[in-house]
């Protein structure tokens, strides 16, 4: 792979938690991101799964620089965005915006689209009155909506149409990556699709990156290039899309493939392999963080923290089944 | 086999500004299901799915009422029950399980108490009998411990477990049907697949039958038998799960099964055209004739009829009805 647009080195986010009322003081973390790594290239998707609570939307923010990393480092086209100051900052989040699950809530209701979209080019551009006009005519053109929709509010659209509005928002400054954060969850299935392949056809024309946070790994394996799956802070494990749906090696990923709902009624099924619950970021188990419920769990599992290391070309797991 | 339920000719309206608007939710819709069995309703948001469920149940909030149709259920009419009637339906004969667990369990009452109520009223456990029966529904149900459970309230369980405890509230009642209103659209991607398998289970042991609301074709390809379509307060397909998924008629059946990503295939999505209609102002002859890909002159002028295309298997749709009658043997 060429240099990567994004990469990511040992990124850590621990966040306090206090008690005691009069005294209030710092008794516990909570360990939402445990040192992961990743990357992702230009023009690339890179799905990240899991579920609730396991620290993909903790991810987002880190990249995003709504909250700081307790540890390790965020590299944008090479260059260390933590100590970013300045216009180089703004250069970074110029480059780097965010789609949102909810289109309803994301979109100030005050406002009319065409200022939603053109806020971003405000900040950081000094384009001309016309000249802003014009760029948010031309993004509402490349979502597939009509330039006349600039003069009207959010409420006149549906779910998808607002979805589109908030898509063109994030692309309107020339943006190199776009994070989604489950940005079809909250859309109904028919427009789904719509929002899907308005995504896909942007990649192709623009060339643009996006990391895909979902919890569906029908519809992340559809749209991602390569996939990575967080499990309580970490990731297990990160493969080609296809790769990891065909020769999936974590046991998590498998039990994440056996959950994923059948595409007919004749597939076969198998039972679900793990049981219990995803346990707490306050006390994650000690050694591999999924060893309480997976069904291949070995003394060792519960004291040894396992590596990701490469068992194939491009993909990566971190269990000891593969050492 | 005499069915379970008999919905015939069902018509909901809902009524605003003071009877000069009525919205047809659910607009002359007709299903069975027999003992037993699972029926899937499948359809996007503001099709009537969830009002079609409350006209059975007797839950329409005010401005609903049922403007027509019958609603058989163990040969008797449910439309024409009181309200105090349909007291002794739901709950004993009919449960629901609904989408958002936290909000139908009362954070105020011990879980003992929200499960012990259907076992109280409607199969006269009482005492020592009664802790022994939620114990059992707690334990059919997978609660670890359950004796010591019961006494928990709402706030001290998981998301999964609240769903199973309503599970659990559902079948204390004995009931012969369980509706199932999006019971796993709020639980993460392995606890759903752990309700499903639980729910099968449970009917499997009950011989309860199962009508499960859903937007998701992939819960309606693991858990039904059959499957109703519906789009705009009709349902436009109705059939076996296997030959709808295998060979839909209906262009919105057909769309709705080429929009879901199929795992591990890159396949290009078939994305549906424009949006789900307003019911407030319907376009006139067939409701999807805007969005169809293969919508004729006809479809814009008159709403199809009921086409059958086997035994059990129905559709409304001019394009399918025309070429049925051309082509099929």
């Amino acid at each position: 792979m060429t240099e990567p647009v994004l990469e990511v080195r040992g990124l850590r986010k621990y966040f306090p938690v206090n008690s005691g009322s009069l005294l209030r003081r710092q008794t516990a973390w909570v360990k939402a991101v445990e040192s992961i790594d990743f990357s992702i290239g230009y023009g690339e998707t890179l799905g990240l799964i899991g579920e609730s609570g396991c620290g993909k939307t903790t991810t987002a923010k880190l990249i995003l620089l709504q909250e700081a990393p307790t540890e390790g480092s965020i590299l944008f086209e090479g260059v260390d965005i933590l100590a970013l100051r300045g216009d180089a900052l703004m250069g970074y989040r110029r480059a780097v915006q965010v789609v949102f699950q909810d289109p309803y809530s994301s979109l100030s209701p005050r406002m009319r689209v065409g200022d939603i979209i053109a806020e971003p080019l405000e900040i950081h551009t000094d384009l001309s009155r016309q000249a802003r006009r014009d760029r948010v005519a031309e993004v509402l053109r490349l979502v597939g909506m009509q330039p006349d929709a600039a003069d009207l509010f959010p409420h006149e659209f549906s779910g998808g149409q607002r979805q589109r509005v908030a898509i063109a928002r994030a692309l309107v400054t020339d943006t190199k990556l776009i994070v989604l954060d489950e940005p079809v969850s909250a859309l109904d299935v028919s427009i789904r699709a719509q929002i899907m392949n308005v995504l896909e056809h942007l990649q192709a024309t623009l060339g643009v990156s996006y990391l895909f946070i979902g919890h569906d790994l029908a519809g992340v394996a559809h749209i991602s290039h390569r996939i990575a799956v967080m499990y309580l802070g970490q990731l297990v494990e990160i493969a080609e899309a296809t790769e990891l749906c065909a020769h999936p090696l974590h046991p998590y990923t498998q039990a994440l493939l056996i959950a994923a709902l059948p595409a007919h009624p004749n597939d076969k099924r198998e039972r679900l392999t793990i049981s219990g619950e995803i346990p707490s970021a306050l006390a994650p188990p000690p050694g591999c963080r999924f060893h309480t419920r997976c069904p291949h769990a070995m003394p060792r599992c519960a004291e040894e923290v396992p590596v990701r290391r490469e068992v194939a070309p491009n993909h990566s797991v971190a269990c000891h089944l593969y050492d | 086999m005499r069915p379970l339920l008999e919905v015939t000719d069902l018509q909901t309206h809902f009524t605003s500004f003071g009877g000069t608007r009525v919205i047809k939710a659910v607009d002359g819709i007709s299903f069975t299901l027999n003992e037993g069995e699972t029926l899937g309703l499948i359809g996007e948001s503001g099709c009537g799915k969830t009002t079609t469920c409350m006209s059975i149940v007797g839950l329409l909030p005010p401005a609903g009422r049922i403007a027509g149709g019958q609603i058989n259920f163990l040969g008797e009419d449910l439309t024409k029950k009181s309200q105090r009637e349909m007291r002794h339906v739901r709950g004993h004969m009919i449960a629901m399980i609904l989408q958002d667990p936290m909000a139908s369990l009362n954070p105020l009452f011990s879980i003992f108490h929200q499960v012990a109520e259907p076992a109280y009223f409607h199969q006269s456990f009482r005492g020592r009998s009664l802790r022994e029966r939620v114990r059992d529904l707690l334990h059919a149900v997978r609660i670890p411990s359950p004796a010591l459970r019961m006494r928990d309230y709402p706030h001290q369980m998981s998301g999964g477990m609240r769903q199973r405890i309503v599970g659990a509230i559902a079948l204390a009642g004995g009931p012969k049907l369980i509706i199932a209103d999006e019971p796993t659209t709020n639980l993460d991607v392995t606890i759903q697949a752990q309700y499903l398998d639980l729910l099968k289970d449970l009917q499997h042991d009950t011989g309860v039958a199962l009508i499960f609301v859903t937007h998701n074709l992939g819960i309606v390809a693991r858990m039904c038998d059959r499957m109703a379509v519906m789009y705009a307060g009709k349902i436009v397909e109705h059939g076996s799960v296997v030959n709808l998924f295998d060979a839909p008629k209906h262009p919105y059946t057909k769309a709705l099964l080429g929009s879901v990503a199929k795992l591990g295939s890159k396949e290009p999505l078939f994305a549906i055209p424009g949006q789900p209609p307003d019911l407030a102002r319907l376009p006139p002859g067939c409701a999807f004739h805007p969005r169809c890909p293969d919508a004729m002159p006809c479809c814009a002028m008159q709403a199809p009829e009921e086409t059958q295309f086997g035994p059990d298997w129905t559709a409304r749709c001019w394009q399918a009805a025309a070429q049925a009658a051309k082509g099929a043997p």
